[in-house]
């Protein structure tokens, strides 16, 4: 189960481009160990790393200003492509708590929120003004989820929005099983009880291709 | 106000609804795979929770298995556990496994299908984004994450918020040589890799109605690279024709009830969406794909575009990016790029009439001297059923590979991958940098396309080029009706 978010402070890192999709956050060859722990190594991997393994230059999440960046600023439509929960395990597993971008990938989203990870989405411009400033290295940002606002080091306050149920899940890091199980179980049954047999699968031990 | 299929379907399946918008909904269908499973099944054994529905949940190995000949040990020592656990996990909770040596084995979302796993009006979901093909047979169908997967194996439901509705209307009739493929990647093209993002789309319209069920599942397969959280089509007549007699769906009593049923999933007329899109698929000429992400796309007969033609900075340093990476100079034409490898397989159309396209193409001609060129059926029933009409030969004779199904170079996890800087003309879905293989380079494309480049070693327009006549083999009858003899 995640740790409950409620104020975070970090430094923030700029991530320069659009259109980011899970395959470049964790190639699929790292989709085969089978553990979600562990996965940081591999975040970002083709842009980090030659063929023969040895560190490319100029990725901004290896650069020794931003190595303890946990914010990242990227830019529109970040996660989008495989629906790998992995690349979100990677991102945590590496040190990241929060990405601001202007839009994400659908299952991205809702899979960063399974894992105590925050995805704020804000104006274009806004994000763009944001990876500028990241770029000194300096830029420290305190991020109040239950408040959802974002306070930048000359206090400028900036407020987000976000869906209640993905705030309430992060702000609590409650486990949806067993919220689910104990508080809908009954209904669940009842749903069960009325479900058309005709939709139900029907193997039959003999077929004709 | 009328309501949408979409709606239809998501209102069928409301357990429960909280004040925050959240929806919990049941799912008739849980289909899973060796790759995005394992963590969930983990998860359950370490809370003692158990499959609630191991009837309604299936299972198959597809991502990272071998495509060569089945009696062979599987070598890769990480695909070969990842497969095992798939096996443990299944064995241990109870759900229907189509493993490595299953005859029904095949590409998770070619299988559904093919089977009546996957029936109009069910909820489904899989651990993979590709998912949304399924709505092409009416079914609302959606790509998860792992830990979503492990809250349907617990409760059989989950809590989605209900997304906006888009339509895209397909108007117009299709040029000979062009195809579903074609023109899903000519409106992700237009609408951008996040232009669907937070809808459910429907494709409507005569030319929609006109496609064949295999040719739609390519449609709503690629819907999501336009970002969309699933896609749907109203269940038809040919949805029907085309489940009837499958393995796993109803039969008797059941099949006229179930008929009666899938005949009312109509949009209404009167029902509203969030976003409209018209496209004239007349006017759409054969698409290939130049970039790093389908939206990247443009015609046969045009160019490689330049930085210069953008005025976005972020947009401009992206195409630079996207042309270094892929070894092409702007203003270079589509028909001028040489290919080395040739993929006709995945998800995206690997079914028998994509094979029956690209064989139209290939037959009596030879794959160009230096071009590595392999056939990967979508299914083991999609294989047998190519081999009785004789297509195998058809590819064999021309130098193609005829291999084992699975998701293959789609994805790379299993042998059959590029070299760095090799250049692929590929029947499959995404385009991304290092998708097919480390530094491999992949120009999405349709069947009859990836098969005519495969006879010339580039890429040529596919109207230009007759197709054979392969024989009517009662072919018709069995790509409408497949189980019915």
């Amino acid at each position: 189960m995640p740790e409950p978010i409620t104020v975070m402070r970090g430094k923030a890192a700029p991530l320069e481009a659009d259109d980011v999709d899970t395959d470049q956050i964790i190639p699929a060859e790292f989709l085969k160990i089978i553990e979600k722990r562990g996965l940081g190594k591999y975040l970002f991997y083709r842009w980090r790393y030659s063929e023969d393994g040895s560190k490319k230059p100029g990725f901004a999440l290896d650069d020794p200003k931003f190595r303890d960046a946990s914010i990242l600023i990227a830019g529109k439509n970040f996660g989008i492509g495989s629906s790998r929960e992995n690349a979100v395990w990677a991102l945590v597993d590496f040190g990241i708590r929060c990405i601001i971008a202007s839009s994400f990938g659908d299952i991205f989203y809702n899979n960063a929120s399974k894992n105590g990870l925050l995805c704020i989405k804000l104006p274009e411009d806004k994000v763009r003004q944001l990876r500028e400033s990241a770029r000194s290295g300096e830029l420290y940002l305190t991020i109040d989820l239950p408040a959802q606002t974002i306070t930048t080091p000359v206090g400028e306050s900036i407020r987000f929005e976000i869906e209640p149920h993905v705030k309430e899940r992060l702000v609590k890091g409650l486990d949806d099983i067993a919220i689910t199980l104990s508080k809908y179980g009954e209904k669940i049954k009842k749903f069960e009880e009325g479900m058309p047999r005709f939709l139900m699968p029907r193997p039959r031990r003999f077929v004709v291709e | 106000m009328g309501r949408t299929v979409f709606e239809k379907i998501w209102e069928n399946h409301v357990v429960a609804e909280r004040e925050d918008g959240e929806t919990l909904l049941y799912i008739d269908r849980h289909l899973t795979h060796e790759v995005t499973s394992p963590v969930a099944f983990e998860e359950l054994r370490s809370k003692s929770r158990r499959v609630r529905r191991p009837d309604l949940t299936f299972a198959v190995m597809d991502h990272n298995v071998p495509t060569t000949e089945r009696s062979l040990p599987v070598t890769d020592e990480l695909s070969s556990a990842q497969m095992a656990e798939l096996a443990r996990n299944a064995a241990e909770f109870g759900i229907t496994l189509l493993d490595y040596h299953s005859p029904w084995q095949g590409i998770v979302h070619v299988i559904g299908p093919e089977l009546g796993l996957t029936l109009p009006g069910i909820t489904l979901v899989c651990g993979d984004s590709h998912t949304s093909t399924h709505g092409a047979l009416g079914a609302l169908a959606f790509g998860i994450g792992t830990s979503e997967g492990e809250h349907v194996f617990a409760t059989q439901t989950i809590w989605l918020k209900k997304s906006k509705k888009m339509e895209i209307r397909l108007e117009g009739e299709l040029q000979r040589g062009v195809s579903a493929k074609d023109v899903i990647l000519h409106v992700i093209r237009h609408l951008g890799t996040g232009g669907m993002i937070g809808h459910v789309v429907e494709f409507t319209g005569e030319a929609t109605r006109r496609l064949s069920v295999e040719a739609r599942m390519t449609l709503c397969n690629m819907s999501i690279e336009g970002g969309a959280r699933t896609a749907i089509i109203e269940p038809d007549e040919k949805v029907i024709r085309y489940i009837r007699g499958a393995p796993y769906a109803p039969d008797g009593d059941e099949w006229e009830e179930a008929v009666k049923y899938w005949s009312s999933l109509r949009t209404d007329p009167s029902a509203i969406y969030d976003a409209r899109f018209v496209f004239d698929v007349s006017r759409i000429e054969p698409q290939v794909s130049w970039g790093t992400n389908p939206a990247m796309t443009v015609g046969v007969t045009e160019q490689v575009p330049s930085p210069e033609d953008y005025e976005d900075r972020t947009k401009r340093t992206l195409v630079e990016r996207a042309l270094r990476y892929m070894g092409l100079r702007p203003g270079t034409r589509i028909t001028e790029i040489p290919i080395d490898v040739v993929f006709i397989g995945s998800c995206t159309n690997a079914r028998l009439s994509d094979l029956i396209e690209a064989a139209r193409i290939v037959k009596g001609r030879r794959v160009k001297q230096g071009v590595r060129a392999m056939v990967v059926p979508g299914s083991m029933l999609v294989k047998r059923r190519a081999e009785r009409i004789g297509l195998h030969r058809i590819f064999i004779e021309a130098g193609f590979e005829w291999r084992y199904p699975g998701c293959s170079m789609c994805i790379a996890m299993n042998p059959d991958r590029l070299r760095p800087g090799e250049r692929c003309a590929s029947t499959s879905n995404r385009n991304f940098e290092n998708r097919q293989g480390p530094g491999g380079r992949t120009h999405l494309v349709s069947p009859a396309m990836a098969a005519a480049a495969a006879l010339e070693g580039k890429f040529v327009d596919v109207r230009e080029i007759e197709p054979a006549d392969i024989g009517d083999l009662g072919l018709r009858a069995r790509l409408d009706e497949p189980w019915v003899r």
